[in-house]
């Protein structure tokens, strides 16, 4: 989904800030919203990897940028156990002691209809196209690159699909490429000259190019 | 409850641990377990990587070709270290990690992000302008070096080998190790000068 998750090349931030001597967690909350996260999928296996990422992207835009990075995880880890009926959220609220803002539902007819590509049709040095893809579910190819034409640099192994492992979908497989795209391609009236952006993106995702 | 106000985080975050536990979907130990390992993760493993690389050839050219197995030999594998690829930063080329999507980081080689790496500002503009992204964060690079921003929308996950300081020839592993902050592994600052 084309959500507020989806930064890249967003304009209107400001300046990064950088704390000097950073701490891993900045209050005991954080470190077990973290562990959380991690064991109910590592532990309860109650959802995957991909099914978190995009509970995270469904967040109302407000509220996951007010949010600090660990207020979004547990909220995001938190919608799937609601969902999948393993937590109560009226009791979560009762105990929390006000609301527990969730994230939306999933949309209807989350999945894109990518062919699988289960065999590598890419390697180093194809120029490639990336499909002008905007499923109404999760999706990892950001909307910066989106059309562009890229170069493949590298080819990776095969990882879960994520489009349809985040909706229960057929399980499966294919390689991604780490694709470079000339900054000025990208950014025309503020790519330099010498820059590029490479993205890490699955076979389905894309298509030959010629040029 | 729609006229109440948002509940305090910390009591939302102990909420939910305690009904898991309660309902015995999670024991206290599978919460401690993840803790004490991210204590484990920490930047301080990335710079070895990178110390090593820089003093044995051999490992280096190791590291370049399968980061997962070169790291792993030095006992950095595990969550989100699954599939790592070493940048080498040259005189010609500086390499920049990015997660504009959510967050992702190698943990076991780079420890878990600090929060300017997950910040709004961090993933939405460094991929349109890092030169001026990076010169706000103290780097200045000269127009003739080409910046490569590495946006880890996949599964590999990305760490910065940046160049080596002049002047630290006479240094071993240890020393030079404490030269590679976190934040050079990202990418958004050069090794330290020897401050010797």
């Amino acid at each position: 989904m084309d959500s507020i998750h989806d930064l890249g090349g967003m304009q209107g931030f400001g300046a990064v800030r950088v704390e000097r001597d950073e701490p891993v967690f900045h209050e005991p909350w954080q470190a077990t919203a973290f562990a959380l996260m991690v064991a109910t999928q590592v532990v309860m296996r109650s959802h995957n990897a991909d099914e978190y990422r995009h509970s995270i992207e469904r967040m109302s835009p407000s509220h996951y940028l007010q949010a600090h990075y660990y207020e979004r995880v547990l909220t995001g880890t938190t919608t799937l156990l609601v969902e999948k009926g393993l937590l109560d959220l009226q009791d979560l609220e009762a105990r929390s002691g006000g609301v527990f803002p969730l994230a939306a539902p999933v949309a209807e007819n989350p999945m894109s209809d990518r062919v699988p590509q289960t065999e590598a049709r890419f390697t180093e040095g194809d120029r490639v196209r990336v499909l002008p893809i905007s499923p109404a579910g999760h999706v990892r190819a950001p909307k910066f690159c989106r059309g562009h034409v890229g170069t493949v640099v590298h080819r990776a192994p095969k990882f879960s699909f994520p489009d349809t492992s985040a909706h229960g979908g057929e399980r499966r497989k294919e390689h991604t490429y780490h694709v470079e795209f000339s900054a000025q391609a990208l950014w025309p009236r503020e790519g330099g000259a010498n820059d590029s952006v490479v993205v890490d993106l699955w076979d389905s995702y894309l298509e030959a190019a010629s040029s | 409850m729609s006229d109440q106000k948002t509940a305090d985080i910390q009591r939302r975050t102990e909420a939910v641990k305690d009904q898991l536990i309660r309902k015995g979907l999670l024991a206290e130990e599978d919460v401690q377990h993840f803790l004490d390992l991210a204590e484990e993760w920490k930047p301080e493993n990335g710079a070895r990587v990178v110390a090593r690389a820089w003093t044995d050839p051999e490992f280096r050219q190791r590291l370049l070709d399968d980061a997962t197995s070169a790291c792993a030999e030095m006992g950095y594998t595990g969550l989100q270290g699954e599939y790592i690829v070493a940048l080498e930063n040259t005189p010609e080329l500086h390499n920049v990690v990015v997660c504009t999507q959510c967050s992702c980081t190698a943990w076991p080689v780079l420890g878990l992000p600090p929060d300017w790496y997950k910040s709004p500002e961090y993933r939405a503009r460094v991929v349109r302008q890092p030169r001026r992204v990076l010169s706000e964060m103290g780097l200045e690079l000269s127009p003739d070096i080409g910046v490569r921003v590495w946006e880890t929308s996949a599964e590999t996950r990305y760490m910065v080998i940046p160049l080596r300081p002049s002047g630290t020839e006479a240094l071993g592993v240890d020393d030079l190790s404490a030269l590679v902050t976190r934040e050079a592994l990202i990418g958004v600052a050069l090794a330290s000068q020897c401050e010797r």
